[in-house]
Protein backbone atom coordinates (compact mmCIF):
# COMPACT_ATOMS: atom_id res chain seq x y z
CA UNK A 1 0.00 0.00 0.00
CA UNK A 2 0.93 3.54 -0.76
CA UNK A 3 1.26 5.89 1.82
CA UNK A 4 0.57 9.81 1.49
CA UNK A 5 2.20 12.25 3.42
CA UNK A 6 -0.34 14.50 3.77
CA UNK A 7 1.86 17.28 4.69
CA UNK A 8 3.88 16.90 1.14
CA UNK A 9 3.93 19.53 -1.07
CA UNK A 10 4.03 16.87 -4.11
CA UNK A 11 0.27 17.06 -3.53
CA UNK A 12 -2.02 17.56 -6.13
CA UNK A 13 -2.87 20.93 -6.97
CA UNK A 14 -4.40 23.41 -3.93
CA UNK A 15 -3.08 20.67 -1.33
CA UNK A 16 0.48 20.72 -2.30
CA UNK A 17 0.24 24.34 -2.23
CA UNK A 18 -1.22 25.02 1.19
CA UNK A 19 -0.94 21.71 2.93
CA UNK A 20 2.85 22.32 3.96
CA UNK A 21 2.12 25.50 5.49
CA UNK A 22 -1.18 24.15 7.18
CA UNK A 23 0.83 21.26 8.64
CA UNK A 24 3.57 23.66 9.99
CA UNK A 25 0.50 25.59 11.63
CA UNK A 26 -0.87 22.89 13.22
CA UNK A 27 1.91 21.70 14.51
CA UNK A 28 2.56 24.61 16.23
CA UNK A 29 -1.08 24.74 17.39
CA UNK A 30 -0.91 21.35 19.16
CA UNK A 31 2.75 22.55 21.13
CA UNK A 32 0.75 25.54 22.45
CA UNK A 33 -2.34 22.93 22.98
CA UNK A 34 0.10 20.63 24.60
CA UNK A 35 1.82 23.24 27.06
CA UNK A 36 -1.52 24.87 27.72
CA UNK A 37 -2.95 21.84 28.55
CA UNK A 38 -0.57 20.87 31.01
CA UNK A 39 -0.31 24.09 32.48
CA UNK A 40 -3.97 24.35 33.03
CA UNK A 41 -3.94 20.75 34.41
CA UNK A 42 -1.20 21.57 37.33
CA UNK A 43 -2.98 24.77 38.15
CA UNK A 44 -6.32 22.99 38.19
CA UNK A 45 -5.25 20.58 40.73
CA UNK A 46 -3.47 22.84 42.86
CA UNK A 47 -5.82 25.55 42.82
CA UNK A 48 -8.49 23.41 43.50
CA UNK A 49 -7.06 21.52 46.26
CA UNK A 50 -6.45 24.86 47.80
CA UNK A 51 -10.10 25.70 46.84
CA UNK A 52 -10.90 22.69 49.37
CA UNK A 53 -8.96 24.41 52.24
CA UNK A 54 -9.62 24.40 55.25
CA UNK A 55 -7.82 26.99 56.08
CA UNK A 56 -9.94 30.23 55.12
CA UNK A 57 -7.21 32.45 53.75
CA UNK A 58 -6.15 30.00 51.43
CA UNK A 59 -9.84 29.14 49.86
CA UNK A 60 -9.68 33.37 49.52
CA UNK A 61 -6.49 33.49 47.56
CA UNK A 62 -7.85 30.24 45.16
CA UNK A 63 -11.15 31.81 44.86
CA UNK A 64 -9.76 35.31 43.78
CA UNK A 65 -7.53 33.68 41.26
CA UNK A 66 -10.48 31.15 39.79
CA UNK A 67 -12.87 34.43 39.60
CA UNK A 68 -10.11 36.64 37.91
CA UNK A 69 -9.00 34.58 35.25
CA UNK A 70 -12.79 32.97 34.11
CA UNK A 71 -14.12 36.63 34.60
CA UNK A 72 -10.94 38.31 32.19
CA UNK A 73 -11.05 37.03 28.10
CA UNK A 74 -8.01 35.18 27.22
CA UNK A 75 -7.59 37.75 24.13
CA UNK A 76 -7.10 40.38 26.95
CA UNK A 77 -5.20 38.41 29.18
CA UNK A 78 -2.55 37.62 25.91
CA UNK A 79 -2.60 41.25 25.51
CA UNK A 80 -1.50 41.79 28.92
CA UNK A 81 1.24 39.59 28.95
CA UNK A 82 2.46 39.95 25.20
CA UNK A 83 2.18 44.15 25.15
CA UNK A 84 1.68 45.45 28.70
CA UNK A 85 3.85 43.33 30.27
CA UNK A 86 7.34 44.55 28.73
CA UNK A 87 6.12 48.11 29.07
CA UNK A 88 5.31 48.01 33.41
CA UNK A 89 8.69 45.04 33.93
CA UNK A 90 10.48 45.99 31.13
CA UNK A 91 10.41 41.82 30.15
CA UNK A 92 9.63 40.76 27.07
CA UNK A 93 8.00 37.60 27.19
CA UNK A 94 8.43 35.18 23.82
CA UNK A 95 5.33 34.85 21.72
CA UNK A 96 4.75 31.05 22.14
CA UNK A 97 5.67 31.02 25.46
CA UNK A 98 2.90 33.90 26.76
CA UNK A 99 0.44 32.34 24.80
CA UNK A 100 1.12 28.86 26.57
CA UNK A 101 1.01 31.11 29.78
CA UNK A 102 -2.40 33.16 29.08
CA UNK A 103 -4.01 29.31 28.00
CA UNK A 104 -3.14 27.57 30.95
CA UNK A 105 -3.96 30.50 33.58
CA UNK A 106 -7.37 31.12 31.85
CA UNK A 107 -7.94 27.39 31.55
CA UNK A 108 -6.41 26.31 34.53
CA UNK A 109 -8.98 28.89 36.55
CA UNK A 110 -12.06 26.82 34.83
CA UNK A 111 -10.37 23.54 35.84
CA UNK A 112 -9.91 24.48 39.22
CA UNK A 113 -13.62 24.63 39.38
CA UNK A 114 -13.90 21.26 37.96
CA UNK A 115 -11.35 19.71 40.51
CA UNK A 116 -13.06 21.36 43.49
CA UNK A 117 -16.41 19.94 42.23
CA UNK A 118 -15.50 16.86 41.95
CA UNK A 119 -13.49 16.70 45.42
CA UNK A 120 -16.70 17.93 46.93
CA UNK A 121 -18.59 15.45 45.02
CA UNK A 122 -16.97 12.37 47.09
CA UNK A 123 -19.08 11.48 49.71
CA UNK A 124 -18.26 12.97 52.91
CA UNK A 125 -18.47 9.65 54.78
CA UNK A 126 -15.19 8.38 52.74
CA UNK A 127 -13.28 11.36 54.85
CA UNK A 128 -14.84 10.15 58.30
CA UNK A 129 -13.64 6.24 57.24
CA UNK A 130 -10.22 7.40 56.23
CA UNK A 131 -10.01 9.65 59.59
CA UNK A 132 -11.17 6.42 61.33
CA UNK A 133 -8.16 4.79 60.02
CA UNK A 134 -5.86 7.52 61.20
CA UNK A 135 -4.75 8.76 58.02
CA UNK A 136 -3.16 11.66 58.07
CA UNK A 137 -4.65 14.77 56.43
CA UNK A 138 -2.26 14.72 52.88
CA UNK A 139 -2.73 10.98 52.93
CA UNK A 140 -6.88 11.21 53.18
CA UNK A 141 -6.68 13.27 50.04
CA UNK A 142 -3.69 11.24 48.64
CA UNK A 143 -5.26 7.78 48.79
CA UNK A 144 -8.76 7.97 49.38
CA UNK A 145 -10.65 11.29 48.42
CA UNK A 146 -8.44 12.16 45.07
CA UNK A 147 -8.60 8.86 43.30
CA UNK A 148 -12.15 8.84 43.50
CA UNK A 149 -12.50 12.78 42.42
CA UNK A 150 -10.24 11.98 39.11
CA UNK A 151 -12.81 9.63 37.78
CA UNK A 152 -15.36 12.77 38.37
CA UNK A 153 -13.16 15.06 37.37
CA UNK A 154 -12.40 13.41 33.72
CA UNK A 155 -15.70 14.42 31.41
CA UNK A 156 -15.98 17.75 32.18
CA UNK A 157 -11.66 18.12 31.83
CA UNK A 158 -12.36 16.94 28.48
CA UNK A 159 -14.59 19.85 27.39
CA UNK A 160 -12.20 21.86 28.77
CA UNK A 161 -9.33 20.55 26.63
CA UNK A 162 -11.47 21.29 23.33
CA UNK A 163 -12.13 24.82 24.70
CA UNK A 164 -8.50 25.00 24.96
CA UNK A 165 -7.51 23.30 21.75
CA UNK A 166 -9.86 25.91 20.34
CA UNK A 167 -8.74 29.15 21.99
CA UNK A 168 -5.01 28.76 20.42
CA UNK A 169 -6.41 30.13 17.78
CA UNK A 170 -6.42 33.20 20.05
CA UNK A 171 -2.97 33.02 19.58
CA UNK A 172 -2.65 33.98 15.88
CA UNK A 173 -2.79 37.81 17.19
CA UNK A 174 0.17 37.71 18.55
CA UNK A 175 1.40 36.26 15.58
CA UNK A 176 2.31 33.23 16.63
CA UNK A 177 2.07 31.22 12.97
CA UNK A 178 -0.44 28.52 14.52
CA UNK A 179 -3.20 26.90 12.42
CA UNK A 180 -5.33 29.91 12.01
CA UNK A 181 -2.30 32.49 11.19
CA UNK A 182 -1.28 29.67 8.65
CA UNK A 183 -4.97 29.29 7.10
CA UNK A 184 -5.20 33.27 6.73
CA UNK A 185 -1.94 33.70 5.52
CA UNK A 186 -2.30 31.09 2.82
CA UNK A 187 -5.63 32.91 2.16
CA UNK A 188 -4.14 36.36 2.03
CA UNK A 189 -1.54 35.00 -1.02
CA UNK A 190 -4.02 34.05 -3.30
CA UNK A 191 -4.76 30.33 -2.09
CA UNK A 192 -8.80 29.36 -2.73
CA UNK A 193 -10.52 30.54 0.94
CA UNK A 194 -13.02 27.57 0.35
CA UNK A 195 -10.55 24.91 0.46
CA UNK A 196 -8.29 26.32 3.26
CA UNK A 197 -10.92 27.00 5.45
CA UNK A 198 -12.36 23.54 5.13
CA UNK A 199 -9.04 22.12 5.49
CA UNK A 200 -8.31 24.12 8.25
CA UNK A 201 -11.97 22.77 9.84
CA UNK A 202 -11.30 19.55 9.23
CA UNK A 203 -7.60 19.78 11.18
CA UNK A 204 -8.90 21.30 14.27
CA UNK A 205 -11.90 18.63 14.14
CA UNK A 206 -9.73 16.22 14.05
CA UNK A 207 -7.27 17.32 16.66
CA UNK A 208 -10.40 17.69 19.09
CA UNK A 209 -11.94 14.25 18.15
CA UNK A 210 -8.34 12.63 19.01
CA UNK A 211 -8.71 14.48 22.60
CA UNK A 212 -12.21 12.87 23.41
CA UNK A 213 -11.20 9.40 22.59
CA UNK A 214 -7.86 9.43 24.47
CA UNK A 215 -10.63 11.30 27.70
CA UNK A 216 -12.84 8.36 27.04
CA UNK A 217 -10.25 5.94 27.53
CA UNK A 218 -9.22 7.87 30.54
CA UNK A 219 -12.46 8.30 31.64
CA UNK A 220 -13.63 4.57 31.39
CA UNK A 221 -9.90 3.53 33.07
CA UNK A 222 -10.80 5.69 35.74
CA UNK A 223 -14.43 4.02 36.58
CA UNK A 224 -13.09 0.87 36.76
CA UNK A 225 -11.08 2.31 39.30
CA UNK A 226 -13.25 3.06 41.61
CA UNK A 227 -15.48 0.08 41.02
CA UNK A 228 -17.75 1.20 38.24
CA UNK A 229 -18.28 -0.09 35.07
CA UNK A 230 -16.75 -3.36 34.50
CA UNK A 231 -13.80 -4.34 36.49
CA UNK A 232 -11.84 -6.59 33.74
CA UNK A 233 -10.22 -9.96 34.65
CA UNK A 234 -6.95 -8.42 33.45
CA UNK A 235 -7.14 -5.60 35.77
CA UNK A 236 -7.65 -7.30 39.22
CA UNK A 237 -4.77 -9.58 37.93
CA UNK A 238 -2.48 -6.42 37.25
CA UNK A 239 -3.40 -4.87 40.90
CA UNK A 240 -2.79 -8.36 42.47
CA UNK A 241 0.61 -8.09 41.01
CA UNK A 242 1.41 -4.28 42.42
CA UNK B 1 -11.61 3.15 79.51
CA UNK B 2 -13.46 5.91 78.50
CA UNK B 3 -14.32 9.06 80.53
CA UNK B 4 -17.53 11.75 79.18
CA UNK B 5 -17.74 14.31 82.11
CA UNK B 6 -20.39 17.11 81.44
CA UNK B 7 -20.44 16.90 77.94
CA UNK B 8 -22.28 19.11 75.81
CA UNK B 9 -22.75 18.92 72.35
CA UNK B 10 -24.95 21.33 70.42
CA UNK B 11 -25.48 21.60 66.53
CA UNK B 12 -26.46 25.02 66.05
CA UNK B 13 -29.95 25.57 67.92
CA UNK B 14 -30.21 22.00 68.89
CA UNK B 15 -28.45 20.48 71.94
CA UNK B 16 -27.49 16.91 71.05
CA UNK B 17 -25.96 16.16 74.35
CA UNK B 18 -27.08 17.72 77.92
CA UNK B 19 -23.77 17.05 80.53
CA UNK B 20 -22.92 13.84 79.84
CA UNK B 21 -21.13 12.11 82.08
CA UNK B 22 -20.38 7.94 82.17
CA UNK B 23 -17.53 5.89 81.97
CA UNK B 24 -16.58 2.31 80.41
CA UNK B 25 -14.01 0.53 81.99
CA UNK B 26 -11.21 -1.36 79.78
CA UNK B 27 -12.49 -4.63 78.11
CA UNK B 28 -16.16 -3.71 78.81
CA UNK B 29 -18.96 -3.88 76.57
CA UNK B 30 -21.30 -1.08 76.46
CA UNK B 31 -24.22 -0.53 74.29
CA UNK B 32 -25.79 2.06 73.68
CA UNK B 33 -30.23 2.43 72.95
CA UNK B 34 -32.69 4.75 72.85
CA UNK B 35 -34.77 6.77 70.22
CA UNK B 36 -33.45 8.03 66.76
CA UNK B 37 -32.17 11.31 67.70
CA UNK B 38 -31.30 10.69 71.30
CA UNK B 39 -27.43 11.45 70.67
CA UNK B 40 -26.38 7.83 70.73
CA UNK B 41 -24.28 8.57 67.17
CA UNK B 42 -23.07 11.85 68.33
CA UNK B 43 -21.13 9.55 71.33
CA UNK B 44 -19.43 7.82 68.84
CA UNK B 45 -18.63 10.42 66.41
CA UNK B 46 -17.34 12.33 68.98
CA UNK B 47 -14.97 9.63 70.43
CA UNK B 48 -14.01 9.07 66.72
CA UNK B 49 -13.01 12.76 66.50
CA UNK B 50 -15.28 13.04 63.96
CA UNK B 51 -17.06 16.19 65.81
CA UNK B 52 -15.89 18.10 68.12
CA UNK B 53 -17.26 18.82 71.81
CA UNK B 54 -19.26 21.90 72.65
CA UNK B 55 -18.24 21.88 76.11
CA UNK B 56 -16.57 19.03 78.60
CA UNK B 57 -14.05 16.79 78.29
CA UNK B 58 -13.99 13.47 76.90
CA UNK B 59 -10.66 10.84 77.71
CA UNK B 60 -9.84 7.68 76.53
CA UNK B 61 -7.25 6.00 78.13
CA UNK B 62 -6.24 8.89 80.28
CA UNK B 63 -5.72 10.82 77.33
CA UNK B 64 -7.95 13.88 76.60
CA UNK B 65 -10.09 13.92 73.40
CA UNK B 66 -10.29 17.83 72.65
CA UNK B 67 -7.40 19.17 73.97
CA UNK B 68 -3.60 18.37 75.02
CA UNK B 69 -0.98 19.92 77.42
CA UNK B 70 1.03 22.58 75.62
CA UNK B 71 3.51 23.47 78.72
CA UNK B 72 0.84 24.47 81.31
CA UNK B 73 -1.55 25.82 79.75
CA UNK B 74 -4.43 23.42 77.68
CA UNK B 75 -5.01 24.26 74.41
CA UNK B 76 -7.46 22.43 71.77
CA UNK B 77 -5.60 19.33 70.61
CA UNK B 78 -3.96 19.64 67.35
CA UNK B 79 -3.90 16.99 63.90
CA UNK B 80 -0.73 15.37 65.72
CA UNK B 81 -2.37 15.00 69.21
CA UNK B 82 -5.63 13.57 67.43
CA UNK B 83 -4.14 11.12 65.30
CA UNK B 84 -1.63 10.05 68.97
CA UNK B 85 -5.65 9.44 71.08
CA UNK B 86 -7.43 7.64 67.16
CA UNK B 87 -4.80 4.69 67.28
CA UNK B 88 -6.76 3.43 70.15
CA UNK B 89 -9.89 3.59 68.32
CA UNK B 90 -11.36 1.90 65.90
CA UNK B 91 -14.65 2.60 64.06
CA UNK B 92 -17.10 0.38 62.03
CA UNK B 93 -20.06 2.62 60.41
CA UNK B 94 -23.33 2.10 59.45
CA UNK B 95 -22.79 2.29 55.69
CA UNK B 96 -19.76 0.35 55.86
CA UNK B 97 -17.88 3.22 54.47
CA UNK B 98 -15.50 0.71 51.53
CA UNK B 99 -12.98 2.62 49.70
CA UNK B 100 -14.10 2.30 46.60
CA UNK B 101 -10.44 2.84 44.68
CA UNK B 102 -9.23 -0.15 46.38
CA UNK B 103 -10.09 -3.75 46.64
CA UNK B 104 -10.91 -5.90 49.86
CA UNK B 105 -7.22 -6.72 50.44
CA UNK B 106 -5.97 -2.57 50.07
CA UNK B 107 -9.21 -1.55 51.93
CA UNK B 108 -7.48 -3.41 54.73
CA UNK B 109 -3.82 -3.19 54.30
CA UNK B 110 -3.92 0.79 53.25
CA UNK B 111 -4.20 1.72 56.67
CA UNK B 112 -1.70 0.10 58.48
CA UNK B 113 0.71 0.54 55.78
CA UNK B 114 0.16 4.40 55.50
CA UNK B 115 -0.60 5.50 59.11
CA UNK B 116 1.12 3.33 60.85
CA UNK B 117 3.98 2.20 58.87
CA UNK B 118 3.75 -1.54 58.98
CA UNK B 119 5.61 -3.34 56.06
CA UNK B 120 3.19 -4.35 53.10
CA UNK B 121 4.17 -7.70 53.44
CA UNK B 122 3.49 -8.29 57.35
CA UNK B 123 0.10 -5.76 56.18
CA UNK B 124 -1.44 -8.20 53.58
CA UNK B 125 -0.56 -11.82 56.09
CA UNK B 126 -2.31 -9.79 58.87
CA UNK B 127 -4.85 -9.00 56.40
CA UNK B 128 -5.65 -12.38 54.87
CA UNK B 129 -5.71 -13.67 58.44
CA UNK B 130 -8.73 -11.20 59.26
CA UNK B 131 -10.43 -12.29 55.95
CA UNK B 132 -9.78 -15.89 56.83
CA UNK B 133 -11.79 -14.68 60.31
CA UNK B 134 -14.48 -12.94 58.28
CA UNK B 135 -14.73 -15.89 56.54
CA UNK B 136 -13.88 -13.83 53.15
CA UNK B 137 -10.54 -15.22 51.86
CA UNK B 138 -11.47 -15.83 48.48
CA UNK B 139 -12.65 -12.14 48.16
CA UNK B 140 -9.46 -10.80 48.83
CA UNK B 141 -8.79 -9.07 45.14
CA UNK B 142 -12.60 -8.79 44.79
CA UNK B 143 -13.62 -5.17 44.55
CA UNK B 144 -16.14 -3.71 47.16
CA UNK B 145 -19.26 -3.19 44.37
CA UNK B 146 -18.55 -6.85 43.74
CA UNK B 147 -19.64 -7.86 47.83
CA UNK B 148 -22.75 -8.15 49.49
CA UNK B 149 -23.81 -5.41 51.73
CA UNK B 150 -23.10 -8.34 54.67
CA UNK B 151 -19.82 -9.19 53.20
CA UNK B 152 -18.35 -5.33 52.87
CA UNK B 153 -19.77 -5.07 56.64
CA UNK B 154 -17.26 -7.92 57.79
CA UNK B 155 -14.55 -6.53 55.53
CA UNK B 156 -14.98 -3.35 57.13
CA UNK B 157 -15.32 -4.90 60.75
CA UNK B 158 -11.70 -6.78 59.33
CA UNK B 159 -10.43 -3.10 58.02
CA UNK B 160 -11.14 -1.46 61.31
CA UNK B 161 -9.36 -4.49 63.50
CA UNK B 162 -6.58 -4.83 61.42
CA UNK B 163 -5.26 -1.11 63.40
CA UNK B 164 -5.53 -3.46 66.19
CA UNK B 165 -7.78 -0.57 68.21
CA UNK B 166 -8.34 -1.02 71.95
CA UNK B 167 -11.71 0.69 71.69
CA UNK B 168 -13.77 -0.46 69.09
CA UNK B 169 -17.20 1.80 68.12
CA UNK B 170 -20.25 -0.36 66.14
CA UNK B 171 -22.14 2.67 64.78
CA UNK B 172 -25.69 0.20 63.88
CA UNK B 173 -23.76 -2.13 61.98
CA UNK B 174 -26.43 -4.01 61.01
CA UNK B 175 -29.40 -1.18 59.86
CA UNK B 176 -27.79 -0.97 56.58
CA UNK B 177 -27.98 -4.78 55.97
CA UNK B 178 -30.91 -6.94 54.27
CA UNK B 179 -32.90 -9.13 57.19
CA UNK B 180 -31.21 -12.24 55.91
CA UNK B 181 -27.53 -10.94 56.17
CA UNK B 182 -28.09 -9.26 59.89
CA UNK B 183 -27.23 -12.74 61.99
CA UNK B 184 -23.93 -12.68 59.97
CA UNK B 185 -22.15 -10.21 60.72
CA UNK B 186 -23.91 -10.45 64.55
CA UNK B 187 -22.50 -13.66 64.79
CA UNK B 188 -18.92 -12.54 63.84
CA UNK B 189 -18.91 -9.74 66.33
CA UNK B 190 -20.42 -12.35 69.06
CA UNK B 191 -17.43 -14.09 68.43
CA UNK B 192 -14.89 -10.82 68.13
CA UNK B 193 -16.29 -9.74 71.21
CA UNK B 194 -16.03 -12.88 73.33
CA UNK B 195 -12.49 -13.92 72.35
CA UNK B 196 -11.13 -10.49 72.31
CA UNK B 197 -10.47 -7.92 75.36
CA UNK B 198 -11.71 -5.16 73.43
CA UNK B 199 -13.53 -2.35 75.00
CA UNK B 200 -17.06 -2.30 72.84
CA UNK B 201 -19.12 0.83 72.57
CA UNK B 202 -21.96 -0.16 70.28
CA UNK B 203 -25.15 1.76 68.77
CA UNK B 204 -27.60 -0.65 68.02
CA UNK B 205 -31.60 -1.13 67.23
CA UNK B 206 -31.09 -4.60 67.78
CA UNK B 207 -32.46 -5.32 70.95
CA UNK B 208 -31.47 -9.29 71.00
CA UNK B 209 -28.32 -7.97 70.11
CA UNK B 210 -27.83 -5.80 72.55
CA UNK B 211 -28.64 -8.36 75.45
CA UNK B 212 -25.87 -10.99 74.07
CA UNK B 213 -22.96 -8.66 73.38
CA UNK B 214 -23.13 -6.18 76.32
CA UNK B 215 -22.27 -6.32 80.13
CA UNK B 216 -24.25 -3.14 80.41
CA UNK B 217 -26.75 -1.40 78.67
CA UNK B 218 -27.35 2.70 78.47
CA UNK B 219 -30.77 3.87 77.62
CA UNK B 220 -30.60 7.13 76.27
CA UNK B 221 -33.28 9.71 75.79
CA UNK B 222 -32.84 14.16 74.48
CA UNK B 223 -28.91 13.53 75.28
CA UNK B 224 -28.96 12.00 78.54
CA UNK B 225 -28.85 8.69 79.52
CA UNK B 226 -32.05 7.99 81.18
CA UNK B 227 -31.24 4.53 82.49
CA UNK B 228 -27.68 2.38 83.33
CA UNK B 229 -27.70 -1.44 84.18
CA UNK B 230 -26.41 -5.02 82.97
CA UNK B 231 -28.77 -5.94 80.14
CA UNK B 232 -30.90 -8.31 82.06
CA UNK B 233 -32.07 -6.05 84.29
CA UNK B 234 -33.17 -3.06 81.55
CA UNK B 235 -34.45 -5.98 79.28
CA UNK B 236 -36.44 -7.54 82.18
CA UNK B 237 -37.37 -5.46 84.30
CA UNK B 238 -36.62 -2.00 83.65
CA UNK B 239 -37.23 1.08 86.45
CA UNK B 240 -37.56 3.78 84.04
CA UNK B 241 -41.27 4.60 82.58
CA UNK B 242 -39.26 6.03 79.35
CA UNK B 243 -37.61 3.01 79.07
CA UNK B 244 -40.35 0.56 79.16
CA UNK B 245 -42.27 2.76 76.47
CA UNK B 246 -39.59 2.68 74.20
CA UNK B 247 -38.57 -1.14 74.55
CA UNK B 248 -42.59 -1.48 74.13
CA UNK B 249 -42.28 0.65 70.89
CA UNK B 250 -39.21 -1.48 69.29
CA UNK B 251 -40.89 -4.93 70.35
CA UNK B 252 -44.07 -4.19 68.87
CA UNK B 253 -42.40 -3.15 65.43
Amino acid sequence: MMTVNPCSGDLPGVFGETMPFLCQGALVTLQSAAGGAALAIVIALIVGLMASSPLRTVRGVARVYMEFFRGTSVLVQLFWLFYAMPILTGYQLDKVFAGVLALGLNLGAYGSEVVRGALQAVPPSQREAAIALNFTPLQRMRYVILPQAFAEMVPPMNNLLIELLKATSLLSVITVADLAYEGRLLVNSGSDQLVVFALMLVIYFLFSYTITLVMRFVEKRAARMVGRGKPRRATAAAEAAR
Amino acid sequence: MIQFDKVVKRFGDVTVLRELDFHVKPAERVTLIGPSGSGKTTILRLLMTLERVTSGTIEVDGQCLSHMKRGDRTVPADEKHLRQVRKKIGMVFQQFNLFPNMNVLRNITEAPVRALGVPREQAEEKARELLEMVELSDKALAHPSQLSGGQQQRVAIARALAMEPEVLLLDEVTSALDPELVSGVQSLLRDIARSSNLTLLCVTHEMNFARDISHRVLMFDQGQIVEDGPPEQIFNEPEQQRTRDFLQAVLDA
